[in-house]
């Protein structure tokens, strides 16, 4: 098909609209970003670099240490160092003129166009960008909330629950179990419990050969479920049982104070517990009245929020259709909403959306597998169109080569994140 | 056809600035499919807690191998075809509604076939419902057509359009560092235009074997590409 001019540039008809009253104020438009992961850090910076002073940019992130959740769980296995998953902002401000103010943003006032944050300053701006990733649902894994996290953590937000978490599998005795509760879809990077199944296999395979693995998941498959299952019977035979839905999985609950899990009225006392719950946009998108439900639904060509077209909003929050929940969709979409903000507020030029995806997860050393997808928009959702995913049998070479290819991206996307 | 579907949809746009990019279509009407499934529900069911009946359930149809459910006594010629490695997609699954007995000779499945291809997508759309969701399972089949765009040349600008370049590349970054680092991913930077080229049309004509380069360059135009080559090549 061919889209003709006026339609093609109908995001930047509608800068000039909005465009008026800031032109009278003779003001900077400003852009202002909540969540400094890896859709809002990269919509910062990618505004940030092709405006060139064009826009005025504010990060609100309240870390100073950004821990990426991608690649925490080859932490897990000992694959890499807390160090190497940390980031900083100071790139984002000094060399691309970002403000980046470490506060909580705690609501956003639509009609006033402010973000209100914890410290009790307020932010104008002309265009929200929101990434603030998951947020748990209460109650979703009966006796556990966030008090029981030090006890049995999430580790599904990178940092020192991740320490926590590894610290308690090295410290189970010979023999010991670990219990993950898996969380039921959709949720944020749907390999993730599995590739983190993997790694304490891996850990506990070297150090505590008898343990044992078990998976309570409510879920009746899983992504890649074919190449895990054929990693672990190969690397891990007899240390991994999973029980799904068939078997109670989904009817799981936990008691903090004595280390004990009951699927489907049998307890089992554990050493190491991993709660992953059920999950919701971060906080922010419903105190600012943007969710329909537990997920924040978007325009899928611009990440534009359904209910206020001054917001856009990015990547685990988001309910958009068919991309997974992760860093590489949330970076893929950021692109895609600031260049329809630049073309907005300075009448840049707008090009068709364009998405993509992929998932990498590492089996056991020099075992990696990915699958991918690229992703277009139609007016219903963000919809997928083709896709790859790695195959059961295939060479070690070639595993290896998908590893070497994830450490790689890794690399790419910080970069293309933090600067 | 598709082009006549797109427009419809760029007629009702909910948000101004909403519509414009849309590239991709849905398989068809799944709600005038639901109507023609009406004629199978004697022999098959799907949705939740479906099970076979004198035909196969259709939830997780499609990405499921031919003659897949272990439960199910499916004729001999649908056996084959299965262990042939004959797997339910979008364009098998077009041609066995077509017409099943070109597919699998001696399929059990007594039904003449749907010759209208709007119909078969229509129909197709429907089933796709009950299959695994993408955002869950990334590699579950996909949910739409992509279309291909033509981008007229006052959008595009010339060969080489180093800023369309700019914003195509953005998505090469998020793996291929700008730097020219190439720690595990080759770096891009800096190639003369040609080699390039040819090699992004390698990947789009499956010539090089990595499947995620296929799938990225699958989706570029000749243009397209050598915006790329031109962005890169200056890098």
């Amino acid at each position: 098909m061919t889209l003709n001019r006026r339609r093609f540039l109908g995001t930047s008809a509608v800068a000039v609209t909005l465009g008026a009253p800031m032109l009278k104020a003779q003001a900077t438009p400003r852009v202002v970003v909540v969540g400094g992961g890896a859709g809002g850090a990269t919509a910062a910076r990618q505004i940030a670099q092709d405006s060139e002073g064009a826009i005025d940019v504010t990060l609100i992130e309240p870390s100073r240490t950004y821990y990426t959740c991608f690649f925490s769980n080859l932490y897990i296995g000992g694959f890499r160092d807390m160090n190497s998953i940390a980031h900083d902002y100071a790139t984002l401000a000094a060399e691309y003129g970002i403000n980046v103010v470490h506060d909580w943003a705690t609501g956003v006032d639509r009609d006033a166009k402010v973000v209100a944050l914890a410290g009790g300053a307020s932010v104008p701006y002309d265009r929200l960008i929101l990434s603030p990733g998951i947020d748990f649902v209460e109650g979703s894994v009966p006796g556990w909330d966030l008090s029981a996290q030090t006890r049995m953590p999430h580790a599904y937000k990178a940092g020192t629950q991740t320490a926590l978490l590894k610290a308690q599998v090295e410290a189970m005795p010979q023999g010991g179990t670990f219990v993950m509760v898996a969380p039921p879809n959709p949720y944020r990077c749907p390999p993730g419990p599995y590739e983190r199944v993997s790694m304490v296999a891996h850990v506990l395979k070297a150090t505590n050969p008898t343990a044992k693995i078990i998976i309570a998941d409510p879920k009746p498959g899983f992504s890649k479920q074919a190449l895990f299952e054929e990693g672990w019977q190969k690397h891990y035979s007899g240390m991994i049982e999973r029980i799904g839905p068939d078997f109670g999985g989904e009817n799981t609950s936990v008691n903090a104070a004595d280390m004990s899990v009951g699927i489907d009225g049998e307890v089992i006392r554990a050493d190491a517990v991993n709660v992953i719950p059920a999950q919701k946009a971060g906080l922010i998108c419903a105190a600012a009245g943007l969710t329909d439900g537990d997920w924040a639904p978007v325009v899928p060509a611009t990440m534009q929020s359904r209910m206020d077209e001054n917001i856009h909003i990015l990547g685990d929050a988001t309910q958009q259709g068919d991309m997974p929940k992760s860093g590489f969709s949330a970076n893929s979409q950021a692109k895609v909403a600031a260049m329809a903000i630049r073309g907005a507020l300075t009448g840049s030029r707008v090009f068709p959306a364009r998405f993509s995806n992929t998932c990498w997860s590492l089996i056991d050393t020099n075992d990696g597998v990915k699958v991918g997808a690229t992703y277009e928009a139609t007016e219903e959702k963000i919809a997928k169109v083709a896709g790859f995913v790695s195959d059961t049998g295939e060479a070690p070479e070639l595993r290896a080569a998908t590893y070497e290819e994830s450490i790689g991206w890794y690399a790419g996307i910080t970069a293309d994140m933090f600067g | 056809m598709r082009r006549l579907v797109l427009a419809a949809l760029l007629a009702w746009a909910p948000l101004p600035g909403a519509r414009a990019d849309q590239v991709a279509v849905p398989l068809g009407d799944a709600e005038a499919g639901a109507e023609i499934f009406r004629q199978c529900r004697a022999c098959h069911h799907v949705g939740e807690g479906a099970q076979n009946r004198i035909g196969p359930h259709l939830n997780g149809l499609f990405g499921r191998p031919a003659a897949g459910l272990p439960d199910f006594d499916y004729s001999d010629s649908m056996e084959r075809a299965g262990a042939d490695g004959l797997v339910w997609d979008l364009e098998h699954l077009h041609a066995y509604i077509e017409n099943p007995r070109s597919l699998v000779s001696q399929t059990r499945m007594v039904f003449p076939g749907i010759a209208d291809a709007t119909q078969r997508s229509d129909f197709l759309a429907f089933l796709r419902r009950y299959s695994d969701d993408p955002a869950n399972i990334p590699e579950a089949a996909p949910t739409a057509l992509a279309v291909e765009i033509v981008l007229p040349p006052e959008v595009l600008g010339l060969e080489g359009d180093a800023e369309y370049g700019a914003y195509l590349a953005a998505e090469c970054l998020t793996c291929h560092q700008a730097d020219g680092g190439n720690d595990g991913i080759p770096s891009i930077t800096g190639w003369p235009d040609e080699d390039f080229v040819v090699a992004m049309h390698a990947y789009r004509q499956k010539l090089r074997p990595h499947p995620l380069m296929q799938m990225m360059a699958a989706r570029l135009s000749d243009e397209e590409i050598a915006a790329l080559a031109a962005y890169f090549g200056d890098l």
